[in-house]
């Protein structure tokens, strides 16, 4: 099963410019990692709407709140526990606000 | 009765089959399907030898003919596409050849990525085969709500894959106390609604429980706890009515069973056991010695009070303290407490003013508990405390 942490941050997300801390990226290169993306920070978003039939745009990100989504790991692994293991040991350095774990649909012969 | 039979089989059958099938959404349909061909059958053609494997055996041939016919629920496990391609025969007779897998579906409808009341719903619908109504009724939510909650709790297991499994070393202890929780509603369940079947097979859980996990003092503590309950099950009904502790009749108690959970109980206190568990299981052993060390008993309650900081345990604790201090005493304690949806805060106070010849309030605490009252037992006796009573407007 394939699942994507959603890694959320809190406050200007100023980290995203910063390196990798050593302990994420050891995290990043386990062999169960499938990819993963870093975001650039909230700051730097602009969200993109169809209103009146005409494209709106705005500056900022598409939910303004104190959280916003940093970045996505994808994660190979057996089951929900597995996912929850490596979110929890992420999570426990204390680099995030929280992460979001959401499995991934998986293609399927003759897809969907 | 068909409908007891059935009860007794549902958690064991629907276990192998999440097993087998990979889903349990699956595997109920597979279930119910077999089991309405039992009812049908067996009243005519007599019970099969073995009722387990014939229920597992008939709703696994269902679940594959079913796959077979839907095409796009291609093989969900390794084991269903061999069994696909060499269809099993008719009922096989040996239980042995299929693994009791209910431990497996207790950690699974009990996983905490699941909302806690949706674990308990699923697990009463799964392992103890209450039906969706009963359990919409019994948590006092409309039937379509609880309906929805199952079958998204249902299907968040299979979407997210929610492991069916015995969680490794690591997890056990905490997945565990979420099972606790869970097994003892269940036994709660079958206990308050006089409904043994249920109170029965929340012992069988624990005691597996207590199997896998021999060191974890809770789990014992629990099984204790639901022994010493359920060994006085006998002298708690007289006549369809609910008869307290105290009128009971102590030859109907199983002394097996109460020295059964004695020793359960001197293992989870060998273990160093302090949990809320193996307190409430001491304090039920307690309540089997006559005369009752009420002093004893108040000093656990406060012990538990402490422990939970429930209100609850406040009821029971002075219970304890009107056999220590009087009525008037244990009165004080309920006071300020805020349990107005809670039957046995009134039902306790009803009794108390009783006590004390205070019998209009008494009348109105028990209308109270009445109203609140669902099991039918616990109806009667307290109608009858209240016909003791002389209702207010009937003094001269």
């Amino acid at each position: 099963m394939q699942y994507a942490l959603l890694i959320y941050g809190e406050g200007e997300g100023e980290r995203a410019t910063r390196d990798i801390h050593p302990s994420i990226a050891s995290v990043l290169d386990r062999p169960n990692v499938s990819g993963w993306v870093r975001l650039q920070r909230p700051g730097s978003a602009t969200t993109v709407r169809l209103e009146a039939r005409k494209t709106l745009l705005t500056d900022g990100p598409f939910v303004d709140s104190k959280e916003f989504l940093g970045g996505l790991i994808l994660v190979e692994v057996d089951n929900l526990d597995g996912a929850l293991a490596v979110a929890a040991e992420l999570q426990e350095l204390g680099f995030t606000a929280g992460i979001e774990v959401r499995p991934v649909f998986e293609l399927e012969l003759g897809g969907a | 009765m068909l409908e007891d039979v059935f009860r007794d089989h549902w958690g064991r059958v629907l276990a192998t089959l999440v097993g087998v099938l990979g889903d349990i959404e699956l595997a109920e349909d597979a279930a119910q399907e077999a089991f309405a061909l039992a009812a049908e059958r067996w009243p005519r053609d007599g019970h099969p030898e073995n009722p387990t494997a014939w229920l597992i055996t008939t709703a696994r041939n269902r679940a594959i003919d079913r796959i077979r016919r839907e095409r796009t629920l291609a093989a969900k496990t390794e084991q269903l596409q061999r069994e696909l391609r060499d269809p099993p025969e008719e009922p096989m007779d040996e239980a042995a050849t299929f693994p009791d897998e209910r431990l497996e579906l207790i950690f699974t409808c009990c996983h905490p990525a699941l909302a806690l009341d949706a674990q308990v719903a699923l697990t009463l619908r799964t392992l103890g085969g209450v039906t969706t109504e009963e359990i919409a009724r019994a948590f006092l939510v409309p039937f379509e709500t609880m309906s929805k909650r199952l079958t998204r709790a249902k299907h968040k297991i299979r979407d997210a894959a929610i492991p069916f499994a015995v969680p490794p070393d690591e997890i056990l202890p905490e997945r565990l106390d979420a099972v606790l929780a869970v097994v003892y509603l269940i036994f709660n369940e079958g206990w308050g609604g006089g409904r043994v079947d249920l109170a029965a097979e929340a012992i069988r859980l624990a005691r597996a429980l207590v199997e896998l996990m021999p060191d974890e003092a809770e789990a014992a503590g629990l099984l204790a706890l639901m022994l010493f309950n359920h060994s006085r099950r006998d002298a708690r009904f007289r006549a369809g009515q609910l008869v307290l502790l105290d009128e009971q009749d102590r030859s109907l108690w199983d002394e097996a069973q109460i020295a059964d959970a004695g020793q359960v109980l001197e293992r989870a206190i060998a273990l160093q056991g302090t949990g809320t568990y193996v307190l409430q299981a001491a304090i039920a052993e307690l309540h089997t010695q006559q005369p009752r060390d009420w002093e004893q008993i108040a000093l656990l309650y406060g012990r538990l009070e402490q422990l939970t900081g429930s209100p609850i345990v406040r009821v029971n604790r002075a219970v304890a303290l009107a056999e220590l201090e009087g009525p008037e005493r244990a009165l004080a304690l309920l006071e300020d407490l805020d349990l107005d949806g809670y039957l046995y805060f009134h039902s306790t106070r009803a009794d108390l003013l009783r006590r004390l010849g205070r019998n209009d309030e008494a009348h109105d605490a028990y209308t109270r508990a009445l109203a609140l009252a669902e099991a039918e037992p616990e109806r009667r006796f307290l109608q009858t405390r209240l016909d003791e009573l002389r209702p207010p407007s009937a003094g001269f």
